[in-house]
């Protein structure tokens, strides 16, 4: 296998569009021919060697072809978007669609990625090492195929809306999960490591969700069905298995009604209960010493506006503030 | 002696009522009263008409942070040249304004590459992502009016956003087949707490707040018959979950509104598409409809005109020469957080007042025109504030009902001296933006 190295000049000043960091597209070609690949930042188009260096050599096909990014590529969307075969390993952090769409081949990132990686992935293993956004492994934008085959491992945590309309493949996660595991799922495997918000497999119609840490808040259409032994990691575990999603409409094979499954590992806090996490409490008053600093610098502003105020109290206190709150903070202070 | 114009449309919310009588002085200058319309229905063309707080002409920002005078003519090169410049501008609002308006805009927008999104990124904008996902069984106000006998508002409180709208369309009025009027209809209000609307319902389903998914899929799966587990459901107790279900499916034609305390809710767009499967599961039952309760009077017009532009009824990325959709990605509150923007402008919106503070400070920082009839404060920190004349009070055009329905806004009275109309100036913008690109 042969290596192409990309090292990553400068942050760009905007983000840049690199779909063509795949070995199906660098196999074959010179370096000259790599570093004339265009990119694109807005409405501009560059060429690749603009923002990277090119070293190394590609292979004759993707297969024979591994591409090493070192540098900072945080704002950089679409590696290894579409790619069939060879591998990606990606050293540090990566922006959005890393692995968007991918068919085969191996891609690895370091560090974090952000939203929508993997997302309509047909095959290959997709493995991120540090934490992921949102979006990963789900459908793009109205499609009801979301990931359908393959492998993504995310060892730390994952955002919301993973893995939704899933049909088939296997996301596996090492931390923590935010909601909206597997919405419309219709097939597939999804594991959790650590703990499950809430909204598991909400409308899902088939598939597997295990989780190892539990799930804050079942969602309520789902019922209890039956405890079972499953071999996991090599590791025999019980699960408590539920049913669902009841809401949503399920098929028959042999007779038998066909549900989602959700197993929950036993002897993990209990799930069913209503625990009532509040979710949106948010600060958005100021404390008294807050205030009186605030009223203070409110007679140095002289008339300010209300949009000063706010980006006073935003900028020094944190407290991100309505204008309608904070007009009428301005006349109780005036008072 | 003075005019009286009937048949006006009221450009305030999405229930766009066009049977307001507006009467005016001789000249057709000043509005001295306006009766149908509702306080905030009233209060707009009044206060319109009222030019003596009102900004005439454009203002450009000093370093000092204080406003001087500009003549549109310095605007319209102003804008168009941070527009052509940009490597990829966010153009955002076009809900306060005509469908005629925003073509122009989008096509300024098509020309530099830009990004064009409306103000459904903060209200309905879920909505449409789940439409897009699941479909959406719908019906005209009309047909609510003169058939439906079980209305469900569902995170929406009419009584204060859409004054009109139990009026006209959803409690009280007696239609072709509702001859008994708020006798014939069963109520059901969802929301976590008691509103003027839900003073009105049969049912009120006081959820627990950001729990509306789970409601919905347990209503989903008691009205299939399937057990619940728990006796709350998302702090409604069971059984009334189940009887809720009873009236749902019993009535002859339901309709459920919702508004942005779903929408905004956590869960956003998942919400919806639930609610809208719950809807289709009715369907098998009885005939049911799922209406958004849009707010500005023409961001469903704004969405409409996007679709048939570009494909995508918000939040679209033309950077690339061709049309891409992905909020989450191309939004305009993840555009200003992640800094992917290098302009701004805005139309007939206030995101100064409504975005989070970190993206209003990236509004200040980038090069920004606001076109806006009002000062906001959005034109607080905008570096150009362009005033324009009040479309359906000061010019006419096209605009969308929440439902869909497009009724043509009436011009009543005369915009202030010289005063341009959005359309006009965007026309400007554009003819100025080809002269720039072209070289
Ligand atoms: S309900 Fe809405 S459209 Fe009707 S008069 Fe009131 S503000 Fe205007």
């Amino acid at each position: 296998m042969d290596t192409v190295k990309l090292t990553a000049k400068e942050v760009p000043e905007l983000y840049l569009e690199a779909e063509h960091i795949t070995p199906d597209v660098f196999a074959g070609k010179s370096n000259q021919e790599i570093g004339d690949l265009s990119v694109h930042m807005g409405n501009q188009t560059y060429k690749l060697s603009d923002y990277f260096t090119v070293e190394g050599k590609a292979g004759a096909i993707a297969a024979e072809t591994k591409i090493v990014i070192a540098g900072d590529v945080s704002k950089v969307k679409y590696i290894g978007m579409k790619m069939t075969a060879g591998e990606v390993e990606v050293l540090g952090n990566a922006d959005m669609y890393v692995g968007a769409w991918m068919a085969g081949g191996k891609l690895l990132v370091k560090g974090s990625v952000d939203s929508f990686a993997g997302i309509a992935m047909t095959g290959g293993e997709l493995i991120i090492e540090g934490n992921a956004k949102n979006y990963i492994g789900a459908a793009y934008r109205g499609d009801w195929r979301g990931m359908q085959g393959g492998k993504i491992v995310v060892k730390g945590n994952v955002g919301s809306d993973v893995g939704s309309n899933i049909n088939g493949g296997t996301i596996d996660i090492g931390g923590n999960a935010d909601v909206h595991l597997a919405t419309h799922a219709d097939g597939g495997t999804i594991i959790v490591r650590g703990v499950a918000k809430g909204r598991v497999g909400g409308q899902m119609v088939k598939g597997d969700i295990y989780c190892l840490g539990g799930v804050e808040r079942m969602m309520p259409s789902y019922k209890y069905d039956h405890t079972e032994e499953i071999e996991l990691d090599g590791k025999k575990m019980n699960f408590q298995v539920y049913f669902g999603d009841l809401g949503e409409r399920h098929g028959k094979k042999k007779g038998e009604i066909i549900y989602g499954k959700i197993y929950i590992a036993t002897g993990v806090s209990e799930t069913t209960s209503a625990k009532v996490t509040p979710r949106s409490e948010k600060k958005v008053h100021l404390s008294d010493l807050q205030t009186n600093q605030l009223a203070s610098a409110l007679k140095e502003m002289k008339e300010p506006s209300v949009q000063e105020v706010r980006t006073y109290i935003f900028d020094n206190f944190g407290v991100d503030m309505k204008p309608s709150q904070v007009s009428r903070l301005i006349s109780s202070l005036k008072r | 002696m003075s005019k009286t114009i009937t048949d006006v449309v009221c450009p305030f919310c999405g229930t766009l009522c066009d049977d307001l009588i507006v009467t005016t002085d001789d000249d057709g200058k000043k509005i001295l009263g306006v009766d149908n319309a509702c306080a905030i229905g009233a209060e707009k063309f009044v206060h319109s008409s009222d030019h003596s707080h009102r900004v005439t002409r454009p203002r450009k920002m000093q370093e000092d942070g204080s406003f001087k005078e500009i003549t549109y003519e310095e605007a319209i090169e102003h804008t168009a040249t941070i527009l052509a410049k940009a490597k990829k501008p966010l153009m955002y609002g076009w809900s306060s304004t005509s469908c005629e308006a925003d073509s122009v805009g989008h096509e300024i927008a098509e020309l530099c590459g830009g990004i064009v999104d409306n103000t459904a990124a903060v209200c309905h904008g879920t909505t449409l992502i789940a439409v897009q996902n699941v479909g959406i069984p719908s019906c005209t106000l009309g047909e609510v009016k003169n058939r439906a006998d079980r209305i469900i508002f569902w995170g929406c409180n009419p009584a204060h956003a859409h004054p009109r709208h139990m009026s006209r369309y959803s409690i009280f009025p007696r239609g072709y087949f509702t001859g008994k009027g708020a006798k014939q209809r069963k109520i059901i209000v969802v929301d976590p707490r008691p509103t003027d609307t839900s003073t009105l319902a049969d049912v009120h389903l006081q959820v627990e707040q950001g729990y509306d998914y789970e409601l919905l899929q347990a209503l989903r799966a008691a009205i299939r018959g399937e057990p619940l587990v728990g006796d709350v459901i998302a702090g409604v107790p069971k059984e009334t979950v189940y009887e809720a279900a009873e009236i749902l499916k019993s009535g002859r034609f339901g309709v459920i509104f919702f508004g942005m305390g779903v929408t905004q809710s956590l869960g956003k767009d998942h919400n919806i598409d639930a609610a809208i499967c719950l809807t289709k599961d009715l369907n098998d039952y009885t005939k049911f409809s799922i209406v958004a309760m849009r707010g500005h009077f023409n961001v469903t017009g704004s969405g409409q005109v996007l679709g048939w532009q570009f494909g995508f009824p918000y939040a679209v990325d033309l950077s690339r020469g061709f049309a891409r959709y992905n909020p989450g990605e191309t939004g305009a509150i993840e555009v200003l957080k992640r800094q992917e923007a290098d302009a701004v402008f805005v139309l007939g919106s206030d995101p100064g007042a409504h975005f989070p503070m970190r993206c209003v400070k990236e509004i200040a920082r980038l090069p920004s025109v606001a076109i806006d009839p009002h000062i906001t404060p959005t034109t607080e920190i905008c570096d150009v504030h362009v005033p324009v004349a009040f479309v359906g009070v000061e010019v006419g055009g096209n605009c969308y009902r929440m439902d869909n329905v497009p009724i043509e806004a009436r011009k009543v009275v005369e915009p202030p001296e010289g005063m341009m109309s959005d359309y006009q100036f965007l026309s400007a913008v554009l003819d100025r933006v080809k002269e720039l690109k072209a070289n």
